[in-house]
């Protein structure tokens, strides 16, 4: 537990970065009406908890840079030292430098799409991509579509911009496409056209789940068809523990569909770099938008990634991170099947970062969350990736950051406490103690992911023809 | 409630005096679910303990709180805690034991204000008005098949009824049943941060705050708060610590008399739990029988600067830094 021991003298300082009620009062007239659909939240309270020494977290999301040898991080600096001293401390373009478009082309190349140097925005993080996109198409009470449960990063953004975010559920295979057209039938008949559909198709975060090629194939055409944009999300899609790639909705379709990735989960999240690409038009008011926001990316952090390329097959350390996260997945995996009741459900994630667990919707995995801090674990509870209040019954649970060990310890303890409560609403409804063994299988919990529905029948097809003959929106 | 003369403390506080100013620990965090609120609230306190003229040493309460005490000498302990350990007696007795004076109400009655069960049993053997209510241990549902007792309780209580750990402050685990069916789940949630829960009957009406502090040994209220939920349909942990999610009225405008008996039966109820130096003590205004009913007693409300304590304070022409001298004064006096 980290201790603060302030003495007087040091005082001014902090002060000026306190506020007091008045202050409060003087500032609010001064806040944009933005800043009150920003919320800091409980969950974030109880969050900060979860970072704790003594606590196992399994909340986290972030990847294990413990693996990246520091001597190679001291020769690269060294390498960008020597040769680019002066450039690595220069302000770059805004575009990012032609030598890190470079790495990003044999990124994408190994994704399996081909980009032009001049198509490409390097950008600090993926995550700046979602505010530029949000600051580039989005105006007070405008609609984006998401999955249900969404990344809960980009939640913030989104209500920064006071989007009105409305979330399609997913199932094993993604985003619902039916339930995607029947809300945007619904917008429609609102007379609301939403700006982007925003997606993690590859290993989402948080669902774990990867949206299958049928459905990639149905949701370009449903963007071509209405003239939305997609954005998609995909800072996990090299990191594959099983099963063969498929590919990006980009390469799928390049005329309605803005793409996003990192380095953060193949090199570094410290590097802060990421980069976009997306129709012309768009990139370049994105590009703009950058302007305003940055100026450029870090050239000391581009320099470095390109060094990092150039000093060898940059593929060999995401094969060993592959590795690792790999093993954490299956020790995750084998520990829930252990140590959870048979009322809760999870995802099996073929890559990426995270599993999804759904437990029986008399569940509140934010309270549950205050009782595994107790036996000092702890999870991301399900509510924050949504902005409608579901998701209270499942949790979000992190492999890549933390040990096996600690992995089936955290589980263990977890399973534990899950059980207790369930083991108790047993008691209090008569159900039985012994719930865990309960013959019947207990109803889908509201939030789980089921799996995908059969293809869809004549009586469907129908349905779909008529959103299919909806006239194309282009002007000319 | 004494401290031991001629300790150590004593004697720095006599050199802290002839400095002008105390040295004052602020004991802040420790391991609560209400660690940031605390976190907060002190943050304020230290500013204004500065901006007084004392000497500030922060301690994050942790597993050598009993050394740094030790090793920070202070005249007086301010205790910015929030939940457990700093609210339910178990820091204060530990001052005790170390003969440091401290901020707000002593062992015992911590020990009975954090415990909302304990609590509503004095006010209700008093004879003060607080909703009915029923409470059990784990085990009483465990052991004891109280579960089938649960027809009859909600019969008694009618719905909605709400669902309470007995001690967590801050609303956390607070839910509302509004059917049998939401019972069990709302009692699984409670049991998430207390072994004793208890279902009190839900009282419609305006949710009062009203806060307390001493001056020269004798308390007195402050004007009232009413917290008036913007959006949510239950005042919830979210709300209580954000900008913008509730609306709070100082002095709440009430009918008739009513300010004048909540002020009254607020401090009947700090009195009967013993508290000292500030709380504030919540309460229902009941809108078919006009009637009070009070839900409990903080014993360390907080002091951020969205708390309803401050906003009461400032409503009654106290500022921040003048509060923080009283509660810091009464500590001196008792």
């Amino acid at each position: 537990m980290s201790r603060g021991l302030g003495r007087g003298g040091a005082g001014a300082e902090r002060r000026r970065s306190r506020s007091t009620a008045r202050d409060i009062e003087r500032y609010a007239a001064l806040f944009a009406q933005r800043t009150k659909v920003m919320k800091s939240s409980a969950m974030r309270d109880l969050m900060a908890l979860t970072e704790r020494d003594d606590v196992i977290s399994l909340a986290g999301g972030l990847p294990d840079t413990s693996t990246f040898p520091p001597d190679s991080y001291a020769s690269l600096m060294s390498t960008v030292a020597a040769e680019s001293c002066a450039r690595a401390l220069q302000y770059g373009p805004t575009e990012g430098l032609a030598l890190v478009k470079r790495c990003i082309a044999q990124v994408m190349a190994t994704e399996g799409m081909e980009l032009p140097e001049d198509e490409v925005l390097v950008t600090t993080g993926g995550q700046q991509v979602i505010d530029l996109v949000c600051k580039t198409l989005l105006d007070p009470g405008d609609v984006v579509v998401t999955e249900a449960p969404t990344y809960p990063g980009a939640v913030p953004t989104f209500c920064a911009y006071q989007a009105e975010v409305v979330q399609v559920r997913m199932d094993r295979d993604g985003m619902r496409i039916d339930e995607l057209e029947q809300a945007l039938e619904e917008l429609e008949r609102a007379g609301r056209r939403p700006k982007f559909i925003y997606t993690v198709p590859n290993f989402h975060n948080p669902a774990g789940v990867t949206m299958s090629l049928e459905r990639r194939r149905q949701l370009v055409r449903i963007a071509g068809e209405r003239e939305l944009l997609v954005l998609e999300d995909n800072p996990y899609g090299l990191l594959r523990y099983e099963g063969d790639p498929l590919p990006p909705l980009r390469s799928l379709d390049d005329e309605f569909v803005i793409y996003a990735s990192t380095f953060s989960k193949i090199l570094s999240p410290g590097v802060r770099l990421g980069w976009t690409t997306a129709p012309a038009p768009v990139l370049a008011k994105m590009n703009i938008g950058k302007q305003g926001s940055d100026l450029c990316s870090s050239s000391i952090s581009q320099y470095f990634v390109a060094a990092y390329f150039d000093s060898g097959p940059w593929g060999d350390y995401v094969r060993s991170l592959i590795e690792i996260y790999r093993r954490r997945r299956d020790v995750m995996l084998d520990a829930l099947a252990e140590h959870f009741p048979r009322e809760a459900d999870w995802t099996h994630p073929q890559g990426g970062l995270f599993i999804w667990a759904t437990l029986p919707d008399y569940i509140d995995t934010t309270d549950l969350l205050a009782r595994a801090l107790e036996d000092h674990v702890a999870f991301v509870p399900g509510r924050a990736a949504f902005v409608d209040g579901r998701g209270g019954s499942s949790m979000r649970l992190n492999f890549s950051g933390v040990s096996e060990d600690e992995i089936r310890e955290g589980i263990r303890r977890l399973g534990e406490v899950v059980r207790e409560q369930v083991a108790l609403y047993g008691t209090l409804t008569g159900s039985g103690r012994e719930s865990v063994r309960r013959p019947a299988a207990p109803p889908p919990p509201a939030t789980s992911l089921p799996e995908a529905p059969p293809p869809p029948g004549p009586p469907a097809e129908a349905e779909l023809a008529k959103v299919l003959r909806l006239p194309r929106q282009r002007a000319g | 409630m004494s401290t031991p003369d001629g300790t150590r403390a004593a004697r720095n506080r006599d050199a802290g005096r002839r400095a002008g100013g105390w040295r004052v620990v602020v004991l802040k965090g420790g391991r609560s679910l209400e660690r940031q609120v605390s976190l907060k609230s002190a943050a304020r306190v230290e500013d204004a303990l500065e901006r007084l003229g004392h000497e500030v040493v922060a301690i994050d309460v942790g597993a050598d709180l009993v050394g740094m005490l030790s090793d920070a000498q202070p005249d007086v302990a301010f205790v910015a805690l929030h939940g457990r350990d700093g609210e339910d007696g178990t820091v204060q007795e530990l001052l005790e034991v170390m003969g440091i004076p401290y901020t707000g109400s002593g062992v015992s009655a911590c020990i009975r204000a954090a415990d909302k069960v304990l609590a509503k049993h004095a006010m209700r053997d008093r004879g003060l008005p607080t909703p009915d209510f029923y409470a059990f241990n784990e085990t009483a549902f465990k052991e004891l098949g109280a579960a089938q007792a649960l027809p009859a309780i909600e019969q008694r209580l009618q719905f909605p009824i709400v669902v309470k750990p007995a001690r967590q402050g801050s609303a956390l685990g607070i839910k509302f049943a509004r059917t049998p069916d939401d019972v069990p789940a709302a009692l699984v949630a409670a049991f998430s941060y207390d072994r004793k829960v208890l279902l009190e009957r839900h009282v419609t009406g305006r949710e009062l705050a009203v806060s307390i502090i001493e001056q020269d040994g004798r308390a007195g209220s402050l004007p009232i708060v009413e917290a008036v939920p913007v959006q949510e349909d239950f005042y919830d942990f979210e709300a209580r610590y954000e900008i913008g999610r509730t609306r709070f009225e100082c002095p709440a405008a009430l009918p008739g008399e009513a300010a004048a008996r909540a002020g009254e039966l607020a401090l009947e109820v700090y009195r009967l739990l013993g508290c000292s130096g500030f709380a504030r003590v919540d309460m229902m205004l009941e809108e078919a029988s006009g009637e009070l009913y009070v839900l409990e007693a903080n014993p360390i409300p907080g002091l951020t600067e969205t708390s309803l304590l401050p906003q009461a304070a400032e409503a009654a022409g106290i500022g921040f830094d003048e509060l923080i001298d009283r509660i810091l004064a009464a500590a001196h006096e008792r």
